[in-house]
């Protein structure tokens, strides 16, 4: 009975990947631990291999297709037997030692899948990859809109937040010699999340610096180096393994100039994924933009779209003052159009308007503002006409976008894809209330993660995620409808 | 476990390096003139140190205020081999002798002590936080072990911009038990960076020993296990410390990589202003200060020299006047204006 072989998930993130090469043609008969084929993830090149004997009946997917969605059959393959569970385990191809949980681990099959696989019988898609609270996330992050700042004519250039990120170190390491980027796989590796790919070919082991697995030291050392006169791009490979180096982040690097009285500064930038990924549970899942904003002396940047990613990133290297720069894995692997100008830097402390509106408004920074672009449409639908603004910068925050908007709406719902209690959108009521609160209309509500450490179970993590349902709800609720 | 008793027992077998290791250093021998600076610049720490516990007495300095008394040897002898404006140098809280050893002037330093608009870092810094990027004294840190990685970050510095500067970087035996100090000296060895690891041992950790605190107490031998080569040094003696950084110097300038000093040495104040010390005894004091202070010890070097002893005096007189002078400038400094509260948070305007 033929089987079908599915394009694996090779990586926590991964909803779709190339299948580069074939290693096996129809007819071949295979054993376990053969290499069937090699699949391209968005952040390595994983060898595809089979766990059961039988034989390949047919190629469904030819070798160098993109886009091949997780799930899909790529090949059919006769069991040998009546046991015969063809399927197949994906294989890390890099001997890099990863930290436990760390990117580059593949992620074992699920249960259902390989229940898939047994039967041959294909079962309804929420039931094979049951669907994570990530899910939910990055749908609305599909719902993008292009800055509406670019003036209208500019060219823009379809690219993923990971390649603008990638392109704004490029283009500042070529400007600036002082800077270099630093941390765990940076180099060799071409980054934990394919982030620093290519900058080892082109300026060479002395600026794109490996490092050991040592956070608290190469922050500190960073940060010296910063001190002495460099600009060093720190990685962390996620702001999780940043809490070992807070001590420098905040000590060392934010309030030297203070402390200093304005002599000694410490230009660097620490930049990585923040915020929850899909199914890595609690150690793995924070948003860390509200500890570093309550810190005086830090410059804190957390950009949704590929065009902020790149110009905050670029204003970001080229700022005297030290910068914590938080990325999203989720948002890594999305496309969005960046203008095509030579210098595309953006401003610092800036909000964006995403979305013009008149009834309520929305507030959201990095993947919340896709959830909250993804309610606006259905509000919308619903005879509600709601703004929405991109936070971009976290300190310093844009107080005057978020009033500005207060007054032209008079109601407000905050989204943040993190804990509630002393978070940004606390911050965010605060100022309403503190500055604007002739102009409320209503109690401004805000949409939070759940006020608890990340579940891993697919059900759970979903339930702890903000959704566009609750956005929504919320805002309805200000508009009193 | 008799088999292991009895191999135990025998003679230990003298160990075969396997690696280069650095000469022994030797004693520098220094010049009368030369011994007769390294004397000045360790009276001007004592005297310097003595007036700022006099202040603080008075309430005129607030805070934390760490001395250096007793220690001016390690400072003198390391930094007088040092070039200012080429090489680095880096410290923690107790600060003040590395200030003054680096040639800081002393009234900005003093104000800085007493919190004053003319303090090196416009007195919001005090006592713990003091910088010259211009001499290339990167601090006065507060954070006990900060330093050891921010120092190993200049001389990243400094290989990466080949300017051919050394970092040198001091902690104490306290701050050799940090996590990241071992983290910094394998990032420093692997990548062969220009540093000195200078571990003022002066046997307490704020009012824990050495013997209680420290699995091993030689601290020069604690870059073993990364391959950096340490040397014990007797950090009473101004002229074995510079001999030492001569040959430390030497060692990292022509790029084998990191390497380490354990000062010997011994403060005679408490850990900070205060700390009564009550965790060691009046006559461990009395006989460091008695048979071991590096000021004595050059003073009497100096007149077997043929320095005569009014001429000691006359350097007194002259140190005496210097601090008279950095004490009254910094009782007599304006306090910062009110303003200056929200300045230097951040570089640039957002």
């Amino acid at each position: 009975m033929a089987v079908e072989l599915k394009m694996p998930a090779l990586s926590p993130t991964m909803e779709e990947g190339t299948l580069a090469k074939w290693l096996v043609k129809e007819g071949d008969a295979v054993k376990s631990g053969d290499i069937l084929a090699e699949i391209e993830t968005d952040k390595a090149t994983m060898e595809y291999e089979a766990v059961d004997e039988g034989t390949i009946s047919k190629i469904l997917v030819a070798e160098g297709t993109d886009g091949v969605k997780v799930g899909t059959a790529i090949a059919l393959m006769n069991g040998e037997g009546e046991s015969a569970a063809p399927g197949a385990a994906p294989a890390d191809t890099t001997e890099a030692a990863s930290p436990a949980g760390a990117p580059g681990e593949a992620a074992p099959p699920t249960p259902s899948d390989q229940q898939t696989q047994v039967t041959g019988v294909e079962l309804p898609k929420q039931q094979q990859q049951p669907e994570s609270g990530a899910q939910q996330l990055t749908a609305a992050a599909a719902q993008t809109r292009t800055d509406p700042q670019v003036p209208a004519g500019t060219a823009t250039q379809n690219v993923t937040v990971r390649e603008a990120l990638r392109d704004a170190m490029a283009e500042e390491m070529r400007r600036d010699e002082r800077v270099f980027v630093m941390g765990e796989e940076v180099a060799q590796y071409q980054g934990a999340y394919k982030v620093t790919q290519g900058l080892l070919d082109e300026f060479g082991p002395k600026r794109v610096v490996d490092t050991p697995i040592t956070e608290y030291g190469f922050a500190g050392l960073g940060s010296g180096a910063a001190m002495g006169g460099l600009r060093p791009i720190i990685e962390f490979m996620t702001f999780n393994f940043a809490m070992q180096a807070i001590d420098h982040i905040i000590n060392s690097a934010a309030k030297t100039n203070y402390m200093s009285g304005g002599q000694m500064r410490c230009p660097i930038v620490f930049r990585g994924p923040n915020g929850a990924a899909s199914r890595v549970a609690a150690q793995h899942s924070q948003n860390y933009g509200p500890w570093y904003a309550s810190v005086p002396g830090l410059v804190v940047i957390a950009p949704y779209d590929a065009a902020d990613a790149k110009g905050l990133l670029k204003a970001a290297i080229r700022s005297e003052d030290p910068v914590v720069f938080l990325e999203n894995e989720l948002l890594y692997g999305h496309h969005f159009d960046v203008p095509q100008v030579d210098d595309w830097v953006l401003p610092i402390g800036k909000a964006r308007v995403m979305r013009e509106g008149k009834d309520v408004t929305i507030v959201s920074y990095s993947i919340g503002v896709g959830v909250a672009l993804e309610a606006a449409e259905t509000l919308a639908g619903q005879g509600i006409d709601a703004e929405v603004i991109d936070l971009r910068t976290l300190r310093p925050l844009d107080r005057q976008a978020v009033l500005t908007s207060l007054a032209k709406t008079n109601r407000m719902v905050v989204v943040e894809e993190g804990w509630p209690t002393c978070s940004i959108s606390s911050e965010i009521m605060a100022i309403c209330m503190e500055e604007g609160f002739d102009d409320l209309d209503a109690p401004v509500m805000r949409v939070t993660d759940a006020d608890v450490p990340l579940p891993y179970a697919a059900n759970l993590e979903k339930l702890a995620l903000i959704k566009a349902d609750d956005v929504v709800q919320a805002t309805k609720a200000v508009c009193y409808r | 476990m008799a088999r292991s008793a009895k191999q135990a027992a025998q003679p230990a077998v003298p160990l075969t390096p396997n690696r280069e290791r650095p000469q022994e250093p030797k004693r520098y021998e220094a010049s009368k003139e030369e011994l007769l600076d390294f004397y000045k610049q360790m009276l001007l720490i004592r005297r310097f140190e003595e007036r700022a516990g006099q202040l603080y007495g008075l309430g005129l300095i607030g805070g934390f205020c760490h001395l250096y008394i007793g220690q001016e040897a390690v400072a003198v002898g390391l930094q007088s081999a040092m070039t200012v404006g080429k090489d680095s140098v880096i410290t923690g809280y107790r600060d003040h002798g590395h200030m003054l050893a680096y040639g800081i002037d002393p009234e900005v330093i003093m104000a800085e002590l007493t919190g004053r608009a003319a303090g090196i870092s416009k007195g919001k810094g005090g006592s713990m936080h003091m910088f010259s990027v211009e001499h290339g004294f990167y601090g006065g840190h507060g954070i006990v072990g900060a330093q050891v990685s921010l120092g190993t970050g200049l001389a990243f510095k400094h290989q990466y911009s080949e300017d051919g500067g050394v970092c040198l970087t001091y902690f104490g035996d306290g701050a050799a038990n940090q996590g990241q100090v071992y983290e910094s000296f394998n990032m420093a060895e692997l990548w062969k960076l220009p540093i000195v690891y200078a571990i003022e041992n002066n046997h307490y950790a704020m009012g824990t020993s050495v013997d209680r605190s420290a699995s091993e107490p030689d601290f020069y031998k604690r870059g073993e296990s990364f391959r950096i080569p340490g040397i014990q040094v007797d950090g009473m003696d101004v002229l074995a410390v510079r001999g030492a950084a001569q040959e430390a110097l030497e060692w990292t300038r022509s790029g084998k990589g990191p390497i380490i000093l354990e000062l010997k040495t011994y403060r005679y104040r408490g850990h900070s202003m205060s700390d009564p010390a009550k965790y060691r005894t009046r006559e461990e004091v009395q006989s460091y200060r008695e048979n071991q202070d590096p000021i004595d010890r050059a003073g009497k070097e100096l007149q077997a020299m043929g320095v005569a002893e009014d001429e000691l005096k006359a350097i007194d007189k002259e140190i005496k006047d210097i601090v008279v002078q950095a004490a009254k400038f910094a009782e007599d400094a304006p306090e910062p204006e009110a303003a200056e509260l929200a300045t230097d948070v951040l570089v640039e305007r957002y």
